[in-house]
């Protein structure tokens, strides 16, 4: 029996375009191809507006591309569904269930016996270092507490692969440093399959295996970075040379797009 | 002087506790002095106000004879039926109404055009069909609460982030499992505000409806005090009605934060 090798996810000339509100068709993604393989952090990174966003909505099934397709382990995606996970940007903690019952919340809808469940809850809480807290509700946490929860009750249902909608986004700058820390750690001991979305330079590099370079309007892949960084990663590589060699190159394309987005004028629908 | 305007003239700022139980029992008390002064210093003729020791009697009077707690249980009991039946029907087709397009298409032209009918005009046609027993205060609360209802919740169900739907879809939950453990329970604090905001609004509409062809209810009991110039009845009618809404209003908030912690405060 051969084995080929195909990638965790492949995302095959997708393109969305839909009307806005005025009747104005809009071509939001275009020819957008790329692979995200197996136990890789791969992050798109792009300015605002320019459907990075609404990429991350299309392989979580959220929405439907015009073009092209997306399979994960070789089946398409047609629909939402539990093998992948999403954090998103805004806190989306269900307000009337604690911490514990949050991330037991799919597990709980997987119909998985109470005691396990709880078990595999406490786990992930633990890994999120967030151990104590199972009984406080959501108003009670910070942005910071919220986005850890978010991201145990997304991994706490063993997801294929975890979708990452700029899920620091709101944070202050500090907060969003232990946030990236905690993910590296948590990547470092699960190797979990991530794509990840953010317009911060920095984020990107420090979390990447690979980071893909997004234009703006139609939104396509520019380029793809490999970052060749060593790993384990912390946050004091931020200043390093081979960091800041990345960075400019980066910085330079994605420079380049933004000047060509305010020089077309076009205005900027969504994230 | 600019330290005093510091502390009490500047937008949005805390005031010491206080002070601030200060100015409400000041103006209550000024309130109170003011309808002393007018009533007991001859100013305005009792046929128009009464003193408030007349209203005292009245209340006494009234509690002594069996006749305020008739009428307030008999206006009560018609409020709490007509809001009961409308809620019941308001709170889930609100629900459908703010989440669904095909029920908004259904109900929501229908609504607006039925919400900004006054009542009153339609208690003759009311009269007709129902009659003039409790049936037709029970449709007057009903139809002047359950539109308002309706429109209010189908707010708060549209309200609800399409982000909390969408984490659920990504957890695996199904349509059914979304809208049943989603956004249902994501609507009840807006659901609780809504009902505790129209139940004041039915206490206006018990007085509309018991104004016409009622022989019991508190209405009808300040309506009749006026053939016979009872202000201090009158008074006595407004103040029970006043009281009765700051009861309820009170009681809602209790059970909002009692049934629903995780939204107090």
């Amino acid at each position: 029996m051969t084995v080929i090798a195909t990638p965790k996810l492949r995302i095959a000339n997708v393109a969305l375009r839909f009307r806005s509100r005025g009747g104005v068709p809009v071509t939001a993604l275009e020819n957008i191809s790329l692979d995200v393989e197996d136990k890789e952090f791969s992050v798109i990174v792009g300015p605002s507006g320019c459907g990075k966003t609404s990429l991350l909505r299309l392989v979580a099934g959220l929405i439907e591309p015009t073009e092209g397709a997306i399979s994960l382990d070789d089946a398409r995606i047609s629909g939402p569904g539990k093998d992948r996970g999403m954090v998103f940007q805004s806190y989306t903690l269900f307000p009337w269930l604690t911490v514990q019952d949050n991330v037991e919340f799919g597990l709980r809808i997987a119909g998985i016996p109470a005691a396990q469940r709880r078990e595999t809850a406490k786990r992930f809480i633990a890994q999120v270092g967030l151990n104590g807290f199972e009984r406080l509700y959501p108003k009670q946490l910070s942005g910071g507490m919220m986005q850890r929860v978010a991201l145990a009750r997304a991994l706490a249902n063993d997801p294929a692969i975890l979708l990452m909608d700029e899920p620091f986004g709101a944070l202050d700058s500090q907060t969003r440093s232990l946030m990236q820390e905690l993910l590296l750690d948590i990547w470092q001991a699960s190797h979990k399959t991530v794509l990840f979305i953010t317009h911060d330079i920095d984020e990107s590099i420090l979390l990447g295996d690979r980071v893909y370079v997004m234009t703006a309007r139609p939104g396509r892949i520019k380029e793809m970075v490999q970052i060749g960084l060593p790993r384990p990663r912390t946050v004091d590589m931020l200043t390093s040379d081979a960091f800041i060699a990345i960075k400019r190159r980066i910085m330079h394309s994605i420079h380049e797009e933004a000047m060509r987005s305010v020089a077309t004028e076009r205005p900027a629908a969504d994230g | 002087m600019a330290s005093f305007l510091d502390a009490y003239a500047t937008p949005k700022k805390d005031i010491p506790r206080r002070a601030y139980l200060t100015v409400s029992t000041l103006v209550a008390a000024a309130i109170l002095a003011l309808w002393c002064a007018l009533s007991y210093g001859g100013l305005v003729r009792s046929d128009f106000l009464p003193t408030p020791d007349e209203v005292v009697t009245a209340a006494i009077n009234g509690i002594a004879d069996g006749s305020l707690l008739v009428n307030t249980s008999v206006s009560v009991t018609e409020i709490m039926s007509g809001f009961v039946i409308a809620s019941v029907f308001a709170v889930p087709l609100g629900i459908l109404m703010g989440s669904f397009k095909i029920a908004e298409a259904a109900l929501e032209p229908v609504t607006n055009f039925v919400r900004y009918l006054p009542v009153s005009a339609l208690i003759p046609l009311l009269i007709l069909w129902v009659g003039i027993d409790i049936e037709e205060k029970i449709s007057v609360i009903f139809i002047g609460t359950f539109f308002q209802q309706l429109i209010l919740i189908a707010d708060v169900s549209r309200g609800v982030s399409q982000d909390l739907l969408d984490v659920s879809y990504t957890l695996g939950a199904n349509r059914r499992t979304v809208v049943a453990r989603v956004l249902v329970p994501a609507t009840l604090p807006g659901v609780m505000d809504t009902l505790r905001v129209t139940l004041g609004w039915a206490w206006t509409y018990l007085v509309v409806a018991e104004l016409v062809a009622a022989n019991k209810g508190l209405g009808y009991f300040i309506l009749n005090s006026m053939r016979g110039l009872f202000t201090d009845q009158i008074f006595l009618g407004i103040m029970v009605i006043g009281l009765l809404g700051l009861i309820t209003d009170q009681v809602f908030k209790l059970l909002r934060n009692w049934l629903l912690p995780w939204a107090a405060g």
